[in-house]
């Protein structure tokens, strides 16, 4: 069952087409891996697909809804979003995964915080000062924030790029692990094929904006 | 010592003015010499100030003969180019002269108006044009300097910002720390302007005051009056320059629009969205 679909997707700038003429579908519990080279337009995609981007033309559907019907805060919970960086807000590790239910009026239950915390290996680490994070825990608490929010759908813009090479493996089992245990549908960017082969059966290869390639995760990434 | 020189006052204030003039120069070519390039800035802001002072000084003369209400002719037009001065400081920001203007209008205005009403300010147009103009003025520098700041403490924090917005926050919300910062920052000089009154700094309008053979201590009071008024003018108009600016970094659909690299102004679509 289809819960993610783009039709004709575009995003030009300044008279640079970012992305051009995309449409894809995105089936309900899969992971689609999204490679290319740099300045293909993998992040430009990925942002429009939460609607941090402003798309020029085309829309995205959300369980066959345009998204442009829903309120930006209510599709950007449902659609959640991991960037490159962590990007953590000043305070605990506990406060920063507290702040995504709080702007849906929600409050994180504890038992729901001390979850998401095993989930990414860091149980002890609700009260730590995100200041006292290495790069790889300050990652992991992305992750757990983005899905303190329970989303439907998990963006992953190049989460392991920043990492050295530990923290890179840690971070990608770990998301494997969360994916298939929580059945979510995802999209991830990565520059790394074999990460790609990993985590994706399918996967689209983008070149200058445009959509080049479908398919199997073996057969776009090997092409 | 001058004064036996010069005979004709317009030539001693000439004189007056070549010599600062030399002396900013000499400052800007300092500045050169460190690579630091005012020129064309320094040399147009010295050639656009003593034309409009001397423009202004001939029209006050004339307006000052004239009714009353001349008064809010005059200060609206120096609310405008205040606006204009302000608003352009700002860089990637749509709408920031009107964002100034309402600033300006409603900090200097109404402090002004509710100022006029309550008595402390004479009517009189040789009262409310110069202590309003002040007003302005003060309104106008710290406008620029909150704008300035929102703006780039937004680019310099985007990654924040977008991590906030991808987690359905609101964009009032995850701004708040960059505009109460902005709001403070911007009066900071206003509050070392009342703090310093008197020990470092003894205002003109105090010393022109003292010259015409006012009471010293109803003087220094008067003055500090009006820097408490600046303050407050100051206060408000960064306040609602503020608020407003921070519903034009953003979309309707919540995108941020003011990003490192970001065009100068954001697409018709983007701002549209």
């Amino acid at each position: 069952m289809v819960i993610l679909e783009t039709t004709h997707l575009t995003r030009t700038v300044d008279e640079k087409t970012l992305v051009n003429d995309i449409s894809i579908q995105v089936e309900r519990g899969e992971t689609l891996s999204i490679v290319g080279p740099s300045g293909a337009g993998k992040s430009s995609f990925l942002r429009l697909l939460n609607r941090l981007d402003e798309p020029t033309s085309g829309t995205v559907l959300l369980d066959g809804a345009d998204y442009k019907t829903l309120p930006s805060g209510e599709l950007r919970r449902r659609v959640g979003m991991v960037l490159q960086s962590p990007y953590l807000f000043p305070g605990t590790v506990a406060e920063n995964l507290r702040f995504g239910p709080r702007q849906h009026g929600k409050t994180l239950p504890e038992d729901r915080l001390r979850h998401l915390l095993r989930q990414v290996g860091l149980e002890s680490y609700a009260e730590r000062d995100i200041a006292r994070l290495s790069g790889g825990e300050a990652q992991r608490v992305s992750l757990a924030r983005t899905l303190a929010n329970s989303p439907e759908v998990l963006l992953l813009d190049e989460p392991t790029s920043a990492l050295d090479r530990t923290a890179e493996a840690e971070v990608e089992s770990l998301l494997g692990e969360i994916i298939a245990a929580e059945g979510l549908t995802c999209l991830i960017i990565t520059h790394n094929p074999e990460q790609a082969v990993r985590l994706s059966r399918r996967s689209m290869l983008l070149e200058a904006g445009k959509l080049v390639k479908i398919g199997p995760v073996e057969e776009v990434v090997h092409a | 010592m001058l004064n036996e020189f010069f005979k004709d006052q317009l030539w001693l204030g000439v004189f007056q003015a070549v010599v600062t003039v030399v002396l900013a120069l000499v400052v800007t070519l300092v500045g050169r010499w460190w690579k630091i390039h005012l020129e064309k800035e320094v040399v147009i802001a010295l050639v656009r100030g003593i034309v409009q002072i001397v423009i202004v000084a001939l029209v006050l003369v004339a307006l000052l003969k004239g009714p009353e209400l001349v008064a809010i002719p005059v200060l609206l037009g120096m609310i405008i180019t205040a606006s204009f001065v302000s608003g352009r400081r700002v860089k990637g920001v749509a709408g920031s002269i009107w964002v100034s203007f309402y600033g300006i209008g409603f900090g200097a205005g109404l402090v002004i108006l509710l100022m006029v009403l309550a008595g402390v300010i004479d009517p009189a147009l040789t009262s409310v044009i110069p202590v309003g103009s002040m007003l302005i003025a003060n309104s106008m520098n710290t406008c620029a300097q909150a704008l300035e700041r929102f703006a780039s403490d937004v680019k310099a924090h985007t990654g924040q910002v977008e991590a906030g917005l991808a987690l359905g926050a609101a964009p009032a919300e995850i701004v708040t720390p960059y505009s109460q910062l902005a709001v403070h920052s911007s009066l900071i000089p206003r509050i070392d302007q009342l703090s310093s009154l008197g020990i470092v700094w003894i205002p003109g309008l105090m010393s022109g005051m003292l010259v015409a053979g006012t009471d010293p201590v109803y003087a220094a009071i008067y003055q500090f009056s009006v820097i408490t008024m600046m303050f407050a003018s100051s206060g408000l108009t960064s306040v609602v320059a503020v608020l407003l600016v921070q519903r034009r970094v953003f979309s309707p659909a919540q995108q941020l629009l003011l990003r490192p690299g970001a065009p100068t102004a954001p697409s018709k679509k983007d701002r549209a969205a």
